[in-house]
């Protein structure tokens, strides 16, 4: 190098200094986000699936309106502003400009009112528990939506997050049977990501959607979601730095601790509040023993949730005390409590003519394992000890992701764990569970159980219509009371799922919805 | 009686049965030592060796290892013996038929067991667990069902070794029927052999067992060895004795399984032993 390069050279990083320096005030653009999906969802389209990997996968692929903050407050998603007329009962969202879907084809109202009254409420459980309180949804213009309800809906302006109300392509599924569309393999979305390939137990490698609409976003080049079926790899690869965020149950509660004291690691559990993951012990209630009140309530006599919350969860969860998350609107912990007590769960089985045979056998249950985590496995292993502490035999049944969603939809299981989400209010997220509206064969988080008490039908009911806060919280007081007597499902707890990822990154957690965002305002600094 | 006494002086074969013994006894003694169940959760969940009275430590879920591995020799045992009957059941009836009766017959069933003998062993067992819901019974079967080529093969030779000789033409002479040759003459004389390759079978049999457990194929209300390692496998750098202890108990179970077998065989066939040293 001669000294004229060298000054040449000198200048050029004197240049580049002040250039790094603004440039890592803003968001850069570029760089690979490497992460886990666990399991391997079954599909990606959001609107036919709503497994928890699905949402977390198909949220970057697929948007809706709105999003929503950690208070659960709307911002804007896909569309810019919206307006709600005094009466509550019309709804205009205006969309922002240029939209456009993977495959290149614009994306407008017409394709929003489609999604909404056509496809979601045929093939999405609780999208179409809200989309059937539209009288009508119309498209004036192409950036312009509205929808007019039968009745006021207190709740609908939270119907619009990605996992709720995913907007699909209208040329792609009008008149075609839309689970069975062969684009369906393609995803087509507007999200900020596409799909470039699905390396069936490898890899989901999502790239950069050029055509997005936000300005210079999305920043990442691509995504990179990694199957690593096997829990300790998981902690390995994170720790190692092969993946940047784990999210949900990637890592196993044990391990949470181990990466707080990792210095380049970044460990929340913001960024559920949306969904404030409920979890519970589903029994049919169409099959004996699990048919009788009683019985249900000596289940939740018999669990020692406090021990299940610090053992197979380490922590991070909290007891439940009924249907309705301590973290949602109109939360009443002044409900029946039913403490840790074999006697009185002998008792309530006595009473109801479940008597111990010779052998001190009660009765024998077969329980279904949900195969989301060793988390699950050790819980089951949990339920097996308490219910064998009076006399019932638990008798674990292991199956795969496809096996539990079928077995539980059509309503073939005595007992399994189920975990739904709030999503912010209980007309979202918790009545779909307890209406017998909701029994719906092969609806994977519908009323499964098949409880069904015309009372409780007609508290949700009047709540979710009534605009008034104070009259619906005397309403779901009512109603909380009431299912906490039935135990339709035994509540356990309220988990803390955390969020890991590497301080590199930045917006990771930047609404309620948390992992499941399509992380369009992701950078990598 | 002079097997026994020869056994009694073979060194390693009694180390290998004194072994065996003590594992027997502590699956035996298993519910009176730990009366508690293997499953119930008796401490602070990880629990180091030694404290809180646990001697091999608590696992994730504060159950006793201790209690686990020896409720699991009793899964073991049943397991391997269960399943190494099942496979010298099939295994012999097969090879008998086959070596007694030669050509077509023969022909066929040896080809039958090629072709178990070319598929591997543990992805046929992984594939049977699978299809039919793990369970004790249909592990058992499982692994029966994917032990017993070896085990015809000998039989057969055997049979082949034996059917000209002169004893069962005598048998054939005074007019005995073909079941009562076979069961009363020739498999007398071939079961030595079959007694040390059934032994063995045993220990991979428990290996096999442990292998489908570890993978989570084995029935989930059975402690055995292989889900505790499995279960301990994850959190190995939180609580290595999880997997530790349950894994030298299958290491020592299967090595003084190997150990009898072989002292077995070299008593029941001095010549090939004699041979071999």
């Amino acid at each position: 190098m001669n000294r004229r390069e060298f000054t040449q050279a000198m200048l050029a990083a004197g240049a580049a200094i002040p250039f790094g320096i603004t440039r890592a005030a803003g968001q850069t653009r570029g760089g690979t986000l490497n992460t886990i999906i666990q399991p391997e969802p079954p599909l990606l389209v959001t609107a036919f699936n709503q497994q928890q990997p699905t949402l977390t996968l198909g949220g970057k692929i697929y948007e809706s309106l709105l999003k929503y903050g950690a208070d659960l407050k709307p911002m804007p998603g896909m569309a810019q502003s919206w307006e709600i007329s005094p009466d509550g009962l019309t709804y205009t969202f205006k969309l922002f400009p240029n939209i456009t879907f993977h495959d290149g084809k614009p994306m407008t109202s017409e394709d929003v009112v489609f999604s909404c009254m056509k496809v979601l409420t045929e093939t999405h459980p609780r999208a179409r528990q809200n989309f059937a309180r539209v009288a009508s949804a119309e498209a004036p213009d192409p950036l312009t939506v509205v929808f007019k309800l039968k009745q006021p809906f207190a709740p609908f302006l939270g119907c619009f997050d990605c996992t709720s109300a995913p907007i699909v392509p209208k040329h792609v599924y009008e008149g075609t049977d839309y689970r069975k569309n062969p684009l369906n393999d393609k995803a087509i979305g507007t999200g900020p990501f596409k799909l470039k390939e699905w390396v069936r137990g490898s890899h989901v490698h999502l790239v950069r959607h050029e055509g997005y609409y936000l300005k210079d976003q999305p920043y990442l080049d691509e995504i990179i979601y990694r199957i690593i079926p096997d829990s300790a790899s998981r902690a390995l690869a994170l720790e190692n730095g092969t993946v940047q965020l784990a999210q949900w149950t990637d890592v196993e509660f044990f391990d949470v601790q181990r990466f707080k004291a990792q210095k380049n690691l970044e460990v929340t559990t913001k960024g559920y509040e949306y969904f404030a993951p409920h979890q519970w012990l589903e029994m049919n209630n169409r099959i004996a023993p699990m048919n009788d009140k009683r019985f249900r309530q000596a289940v939740m006599h018999l669990i020692d949730r406090d021990a299940l919350a610090k053992r197979v969860y380490f922590g991070s969860a909290k007891v439940a005390t009924g249907p309705i998350s301590s973290k949602t609107k109109f939360y009443d912990g002044k409900v029946k409590r039913y403490d840790y007590s074999i006697d009185k769960a002998k008792a309530l089985l006595d009473e109801m003519g479940l008597k111990p045979d010779t052998n001190g056998k009660r009765a024998e249950i077969k329980y279904i394992v949900p195969p989301y985590g060793e988390s699950y496995q050790r819980a089951g292993e949990f339920f097996r000890q308490s219910f064998a502490r009076v006399g019932i035999d638990l008798v674990l049944v292991g199956t795969d992701m496809a096996g539990w969603a079928e077995k539980v939809g059509n309503w073939d299981y005595e007992m399994t764990q189920n975990l739904l989400y709030q999503l912010g209010d209980p007309a979202l997220g918790v009545s779909r569970t307890y209406v017998s509206s909701n029994i719906k064969k092969g609806i994977l988080f519908s009323n499964t159980e098949g409880y069904s008490n015309p009372e409780v039908d007609r508290l949700f009911d009047e709540a979710a219509v009534t605009l008034d806060e104070a009259k619906r919280l005397e309403l779901y007081s009512k109603v909380q009371q009431i299912l906490v007597e039935d135990v339709p499902v035994a509540w356990t707890l309220e988990l803390e799922y955390p969020i890991i990822y590497d301080k590199a990154f930045k917006n990771i957690v930047s609404t309620g919805i948390g992992s499941h965002e399509t992380f369009g305002s992701v950078y990598k600094s | 009686m002079d097997a026994a006494r020869a056994f009694l002086r073979h060194p390693s074969g009694m180390v290998g049965l004194v072994v065996l013994l003590v594992v027997v006894v502590i699956a035996l003694i298993a519910p009176i030592v730990f009366p508690v169940s293997p499953w119930e959760m008796v401490s602070a969940p990880f629990t180091p060796p030694g404290e809180d009275g646990l001697l091999l430590g608590g696992d994730t879920l504060g159950r006793d290892v201790a209690a686990g591995v020896a409720y699991g020799a009793r899964v073991s045992l049943v397991i391997g013996i269960a399943s190494a009957m099942a496979a010298m059941v099939i295994g012999v009836t097969i090879g008998a038929i086959s070596g007694y009766f030669g050509g077509k017959v023969d022909l066929v069933l040896m080809r039958v067991t090629e072709l178990f003998q070319t598929i591997p062993a543990f992805v046929l067992a992984i594939l049977l667990v699978a299809t039919f819901n793990p369970s004790l019974l249909t592990i058992i079967l499982t692994i029966g069902a994917v032990s017993w080529p070896p085990l015809a093969r000998l039989t057969r030779a055997e049979f082949l070794r034996l059917r000209n000789r002169e004893f069962v033409e005598a048998a054939l002479c005074q007019g005995e029927g073909t079941l009562q040759i076979v069961l009363g003459h020739i498999l007398p004389n071939a079961i030595s052999p079959i007694l040390v390759v059934t032994s063995l079978t045993v220990a991979t049999a428990i290996l096999l067992e442990s292998a489908l457990s570890f993978m989570g194929l084995g029935d989930p209300n059975l402690m055995s060895w292989g889900f505790m390692i499995g279960a301990g496998r994850t959190v190995i750098r939180n609580a290595w004795w999880m997997s530790v202890f349950p894994g030298l108990a299958i290491l020592i179970t299967v090595l003084a399984i190997n150990l009898f077998g072989e002292g077995l065989s070299d008593v029941l066939n001095p010549r090939v032993s004699r041979r071999r040293s």
